[in-house]
């Protein structure tokens, strides 16, 4: 293994450097890198270009550019601490509540630029949802849970109407049948799988465009795992999904295109099925096949 | 240097004995500390409630006393201005003289002694204020409070010494002890003692005007220093742009819990009564100055339950397009209130106990009537039981002892409403 190759960058990205194509990242060559593969969607549902990340002086992403389709699954993995789930969290502005976070590139929604500093984004959020990591149901019942974005949002004029979007959704989120009973009980009583179901359940009650997936499988059992596995492919019918994920087997039941981070760089996008055969980088398939991450 | 020979294990166990002993004394440590504490405790409310109790009772004398209205000048019973100017003391003494079956100057003014005529004279006045119809012109049986020097020495009968035995003559102590074995002098529950205001005697001080005082004040302290403390505490944690602003302030805020009270008197003094001029001794000048000081314990503590919301429920709610003040509302107070309300009552407990500061704003004055607003003069129950102890008259320490009880009474089921009302409002997550 060559220690070289996940070291983290130690100087900040100088833009006046060329747009050198290599296969190898190390301390020294630090310069926007571009990525291989298939990076760009002719039917785009988003649209990223040229996004820098920085936490304070530290630079997280380099010069990223990536689309993602409509109805489409993309699928970002990568070794720890590479900027995925930062990436992940800039599609919906929730880098916001970190002080000293600073984006900067376009992220174009359907032609809006949503990093625009005079975008709201709670409209934006109610477009693009977000499932975390570990299952967060609010402390109340599994009704309210589902209800509440429809709620806020004044999605439901009637309690009839809020009553269907509860129960579609739940439905959806293949829960509706093990909950339907107990609407009444908290939502922190069910099993870790079932709350993350619950916290699907709650993102696609507002009808996001986009949902995005923050490792969702990360604290579930091998079992709880399949099912929301299975949940991601229907939804993918219906909504474009991005979908952080640590499994690199989840990563490939999942998702059409696979994108490969590493060190704040983009390296790679390609079709799944591609990426973990034939990947076209040097870095990729160091990855895929266990040499490190 | 050790054999080559010798084990590790070897090496741990000739350690582990020194270990065991190290961890006995290190135990030892605590449960004397706990052991001392609980003693203090103990002590403290044995003494207290040993010498309070007997603040609670008083000894009455059973008389028949003749209610006519030629003796207590009231001509019309609904006239409450004769009713107030009436004259019980006349009526009490001569029931007096007739229960202790005296007639000459001499033994009269003996048996007076014994009884305290004007304390009657009130008790007599506020039943004529309920419903003096039905009794004027009646023989009507009443229990007389005794003078304080008699309830001072039957209250120490048992003990050796006799005290308060010399202020009597021997004629005086065989009517009491008469009166004592004929069941007309008792002890019994001095409800005067939690209807009445303050009095110059002993016999009729009570401890209602205190109470309520105390009542007000907290009432002005909470109406302020809650909504202000946790607008406060909202604004710090969720709004405030952490800069050399906001540093300022949160320094000044912890250091003003620490400041002495007394000191928030003057504030108080200065501001309250000299600038604005609100009315002197009353609960809303002492319920602002003790939201001063409360409201640092109310916003650390409530900045304290609000970090401890768990930011996975934040990033939720955001992740749903929740807006910062649905964030706030819908999440974060919820989850918080219980934290927020226990850091209320412990301040208003702080609150209710302090008497430094109402001692610079007047409210240590002698204060007879019961407030019946924040905006009558009052005092409160710590600066009355200072103002009883102080009072060389024998009756009021006992008095005194007796509005601890109430004093610690208050406290205690103010604490147990915050255990209450954290049990009650916490929620998993």
């Amino acid at each position: 293994m060559n220690d070289s190759v996940i070291k983290e960058p130690a100087t900040p990205l100088s833009a006046e450097k060329s747009k050198a194509k290599t296969n190898v990242i190390t301390e020294e060559n630090n310069d926007a890198y571009t990525t291989v593969g298939q990076a760009f969607s002719e039917k785009a549902k988003m649209s990223m270009r040229d996004v820098d990340v920085f936490y304070g002086e530290k630079q997280a992403i380099y010069d990223v550019n990536l689309d993602i389709g409509t109805n489409e699954v993309v699928a970002m993995i990568g070794p720890s601490g590479c900027g995925k789930s930062t990436f992940l969290r800039c599609l919906n502005r929730m880098n916001d509540t970190i002080d000293t976070c600073k984006v900067t590139g376009k992220f174009l929604l359907e032609d809006q630029d949503i990093n625009d500093k005079k975008m709201d984004v709670v409209p934006l959020r109610a477009r693009v949802g977000m499932v975390f990591q570990k299952p967060n149901p609010f402390p109340k019942s599994i009704y309210d849970n589902v209800a509440y974005g429809a709620r806020i949002h004044g999605l439901a004029d009637r309690k009839s109407d809020l009553d269907d979007i509860v129960e579609t959704s739940l439905q959806k989120a293949g829960l509706w049948n093990e909950v339907k009973d107990r609407l009444q009980q908290p939502g922190t009583s069910l099993s870790g799988g079932q709350q993350q179901r619950l916290c699907i359940a709650r993102t696609i009650a507002v009808s996001p465009e986009v949902i995005l997936m923050d490792e969702p499988c990360s604290a579930l059992d091998p079992i709880a795992t399949a099912r929301i596995e299975e949940l991601i492919d229907e939804l993918s019918q219906n909504y474009t999904i991005a979908i952080v994920t640590h499994s690199m087997q989840q990563a490939a039941r999942v998702s059409h295109r696979t994108a490969y981070f590493h060190l704040g760089k983009l390296i790679e996008v390609n079709e799944t099925e591609k990426v973990f055969t034939n990947p076209d980088h040097d870095l990729t398939e160091a990855y895929i096949t266990g040499r490190f991450g | 240097m050790t054999k080559p020979e010798m084990k590790t294990i070897d090496k741990v166990n000739r350690t582990l004995g020194k270990r065991h002993r190290a961890e006995k004394r290190f135990r030892l440590y605590g449960i004397l500390s706990i052991g001392f504490g609980l003693l203090c405790v103990l002590f403290l409310f044995t003494n207290i409630i040993g010498k309070g109790l007997s603040g609670f009772t008083y000894h009455y004398l059973q008389i028949a006393v003749e209610m006519d209205a030629e003796t207590l000048e009231i001509s019309d019973t609904s006239d409450l201005n004769q009713i107030l100017a009436g004259n019980y003391s006349g009526v009490v003494k001569r029931s007096t003289y007739e229960y202790f079956d005296v007639s000459s100057r001499r033994d009269k003014s003996q048996a007076r002694k014994l009884l305290s005529v004007d304390g009657t004279g009130y008790l007599l006045q506020d039943r004529f204020k309920i419903d003096a119809e039905k009794i004027i012109n009646t023989k009507t049986t009443v229990w007389a409070l005794v003078d304080d020097k008699v309830d001072f020495y039957l209250k120490r009968l048992g003990e050796p010494g006799e005290q308060g035995k010399h202020e009597f003559s021997e004629k005086q102590l065989q009517w009491i002890h008469a009166a004592i074995e004929s069941g007309d002098l008792q002890q019994r529950i001095n409800w005067a003692f939690f209807n009445k205001g303050d009095s110059a005697h002993s016999e009729e001080a009570g401890i209602r005007g205190a109470v309520m005082g105390s009542f007000y004040l907290l009432l002005v302290t909470l109406a302020l220093s809650f909504p202000i403390g946790i607008a406060t505490a909202i604004y710090l944690e969720e709004y405030a742009p952490k800069n050399k602003w906001t540093d300022i302030i949160e320094v000044n805020i912890n250091n003003l819990a620490a400041v002495p009270s007394i000191i928030f008197g003057l504030l108080g003094l200065a501001i309250f009564l000299a600038f604005f001029g609100f009315p002197r001794s009353t609960p809303l000048v002492g319920g602002f100055v003790l939201s001063l000081m409360t409201l640092p314990t109310i916003i650390i503590s409530s900045r304290a339950s609000i970090k401890a919301v768990p930011p996975s429920i934040r990033e939720a709610a955001y992740g749903l397009g929740s807006s910062k003040m649905q964030v706030t509302l819908h999440h974060v107070l919820p989850l918080a209130m219980p934290g927020m309300l226990t850091g209320t009552i412990i301040g208003l407990a702080q609150a209710l106990g302090e008497s430094a500061p109402l001692l610079m704003i007047g409210m240590a004055a002698f204060i007879p009537e019961i407030p019946a607003g924040v905006n009558d003069p009052a005092t409160a129950l710590p600066m009355q039981i200072f103002q009883w102890f102080r009072n060389a008259d024998a009756g009021f320490s006992e008095k005194a002892s007796a509005a601890i009880l109430v004093l610690l009474m208050f406290l205690i089921v103010m604490n147990t409403l915050a255990v209450w009302a954290r049990r009650r409002l916490e929620r998993r997550w």
